[in-house]
């Protein structure tokens, strides 16, 4: 690889899309508008279905089942194992109480509207049991769904950033032009890579930075562990984003692709809502998508302050992905210059 | 003078269309080769088979004896009929970016000048004018300082006038020694700058030398045109002239003894117009389709 034409693509790269003041503009202010219309309309919480965790509910599965409660419609009910992770998707708003039927105990998290009003309904056949608040810290909705703004906002920017303009480069010979100089297909794929990797980074720290101004996020984690995980997250995407645009020439194509890819992600990824309670065939699904792992890696450094040997699975999980996307994408690519 | 590309046997088959139809031809160095035909002819396949663009159905392509490899790209430069250039750039950070892709440039300011880009360095890709546009591609052609450049309808969609600014670019760098490969529809512009043309038609070479030898070859007359009115009935029907519109074409090889006809006969000279065949006529001639016409339907 030779880094001179390497960094004058990169560069190349990087002044167009900040002299685009209409791409940039929009990066930098899509996200800050979702999550402020977020904030504002969910102030609780924006889920529409409650979700009540079980605690020792497989022991005592014959108590819980007599319950009226448990037959109530439109709440799931989530098994725990474990206590502590029951209290903590407690107090991070995932659900919105947690009953012990065996020690006749329930939980309440006082930050939460839904939390409010499920225990109304639970108190109308269990008033006798005992009432307890979560423990640690609470968050907000907006600390909850700020990794998932952030991280389909940084989906966009790489699968559209990178998969159309490869596209709209080979349909208007801009790349038909760079196949007849010695600059090779590594050297122009990993180019449009690290600007990208290098765009959607700073773009990201400049709406996280700002927001934070107004928002004040919660944060338990290293920054540090974040910036890895959204690396590697950003990295994965922006590989599909290469995969998806590695041999086509056509604009409407390619736009069909990238939505393909971009729609589940953004509705089963845990953008907006926490996949607890999920069906296990979606929650299957989900985990064969990259930005699941981002967001959910994201947020647990966020939210539970965990580090990253805490998130090895999703770290894994979007290196594995990185190197299967960026192999076919490599293997397929085309500078595509036959008419 | 010696061969610098030679092409043999060239075929390229797209799906059931055959664009090239086993072609042969010897460029030489330092001359400027003309590839000359109607859109759908086979130039643009032609030419980018032998840039390396695109690979052949069967046939080859040798540089200088060799077949033509990857590493051909820093010896050649090229001017694409249609290329898009990256957004947002301006002409001067194109440069340095191309100039970056080669092991030796040309100095950029030698570059500038000969191609006559000093009034709109600055200047984004986006806002320059057809000419204007032409002139960075060419000077993206030459960057590497190469020893062939390919130039792809270099002149299409362009106004008279830069066109004709255009033409003595080109006759600039051909000065330099540079060996030249030329597409165009514009005979005009082949007989301007063409040392050696082949004439293309439905894949396949029509004809092929030098302008002059292929006009000398195929007319011996010259043209000479009258106006209809001036010309009595008597004398159409013993001469047999052909009408062309309003006017009377005249086919003669003896301009002189024509002229002294006309003026035995009392015919009014005004309005007289002589003409030698050029490359469109040949090509009418040699296919029996004016280029003109095909450009029209294109």
């Amino acid at each position: 690889m030779n880094i001179k034409r390497f960094l004058a693509v990169f560069k190349a790269r990087n002044i167009e899309f900040f002299r685009d003041k209409s791409s940039l503009g929009w990066n930098l202010f899509f996200p800050v508008l979702l999550l402020a219309g977020f904030t504002f309309i969910f102030s609780g919480d924006g889920q529409a279905v409650y979700k009540v965790g079980l605690i020792d509910a497989l022991q005592n599965e014959a108590v819980v089942e007599q319950s009226a409660f448990f037959k109530t419609k439109h709440i799931d009910f989530i098994d725990y194992e474990a206590k502590d992770l029951a209290h903590l998707k407690l107090s991070q708003h995932n659900i919105d109480l947690l009953v012990n039927f065996r020690q006749q105990k329930y939980w309440v998290n006082e930050s939460s509207p839904k939390s409010y009003l499920i225990e109304k309904v639970f108190l109308g056949e269990h008033n006798d049991f005992k009432r307890l608040l979560t423990q640690g810290d609470k968050i907000r909705y907006v600390d909850w769904v700020l990794p998932g703004i952030l991280g389909m906002n940084m989906m966009f920017s790489c699968l559209f950033g990178v998969g159309y303009v490869i596209v709209r480069y080979r349909k208007s010979s801009v790349l038909k032009r760079l196949k007849a100089t010695p600059l090779s297909a590594f050297e122009f794929v990993s180019a449009q890579l690290m600007s990208r990797l290098f765009i959607v980074m700073f773009m990201t720290s400049v709406v996280y930075t700002g927001c934070n101004l107004f928002f004040d996020f919660y944060m338990l984690g290293s920054y540090f562990d974040l910036i890895i995980i959204a690396i590697l997250g950003a990295f994965s995407l922006i590989s599909l984003g290469l995969l998806v645009a590695s041999r086509s020439k056509s604009e409407e194509l390619i736009g069909g692709l990238l939505n393909l890819s971009s729609w589940p992600m953004m509705m089963l990824s845990g953008v907006w809502f926490s996949l607890e309670g999920a069906p296990q065939g979606i929650k299957i699904f989900a985990d064969f998508l990259p930005l699941t792992h981002l967001v959910a890696g994201a947020r647990k450094v966020i939210t539970e302050g965990a580090t990253l040997v805490d998130i090895s699975y999703h770290v894994s999980a979007l290196l594995v992905m990185s190197t299967v996307f960026l192999v076919v994408g490599s293997y397929l690519f085309s500078w595509n210059t036959e008419r | 003078m010696t061969s610098v590309i030679s092409v043999e046997s060239l075929n390229k088959v797209y799906k059931d269309v055959v664009a090239v139809n086993n072609i042969s031809f010897e460029i030489k160095a330092g001359h400027c080769f003309g590839l000359l035909g109607p859109n759908g002819a086979g130039k643009t396949t032609t030419i980018e088979i032998m840039e390396g663009i695109i690979s052949a159905s069967s046939g080859s392509v040798l540089y200088k004896g060799k077949p033509v490899d990857e590493s051909i790209s820093q010896q050649i430069g090229i001017q694409f009929q249609h290329t898009a250039l990256q957004d947002f750039l301006t002409v001067k950070e194109t440069l340095s970016l191309f100039s970056s892709f080669y092991q030796s440039t040309i100095a950029q300011d030698k570059l500038i000048t000969l191609c006559d880009l000093g009034d709109f360095l600055h200047r984004d890709n986006r806002l320059l004018s057809g000419g204007q546009r032409q002139r960075l591609l060419l000077a993206l052609a030459l960057i590497n300082d190469p020893e062939i450049i390919f130039l792809d309808e270099p002149t299409t969609g362009l106004d008279p006038h830069a066109r004709r600014n255009f033409w003595q670019l080109i006759k600039n760098i051909k000065a330099q020694n540079k060996t030249i490969v030329l597409t165009t529809h514009y005979m005009d512009e082949a007989e301007q700058l063409c040392d050696d043309i082949v004439i293309m038609d439905k894949g396949i070479i029509i004809e092929s030398g030098t302008p002059h030898h292929l006009l000398t070859k195929h007319f011996k007359d010259i043209f000479i045109y009258l106006p209809i009115s001036q010309i009595p009935e008597q004398l159409m029907l013993e001469q047999q002239w052909k009408l062309q519109g309003e006017r009377v074409e005249i086919t003669t090889h003896n301009v002189e003894k024509t002229l002294s006809l006309l003026m035995k006969k009392n015919v009014s000279l005004e309005g007289l117009h002589i003409k030698s065949a050029n490359l469109d006529d040949l090509f009418l001639k040699l296919t029996g389709h004016s280029l003109v016409e095909e450009d029209i339907g294109a």
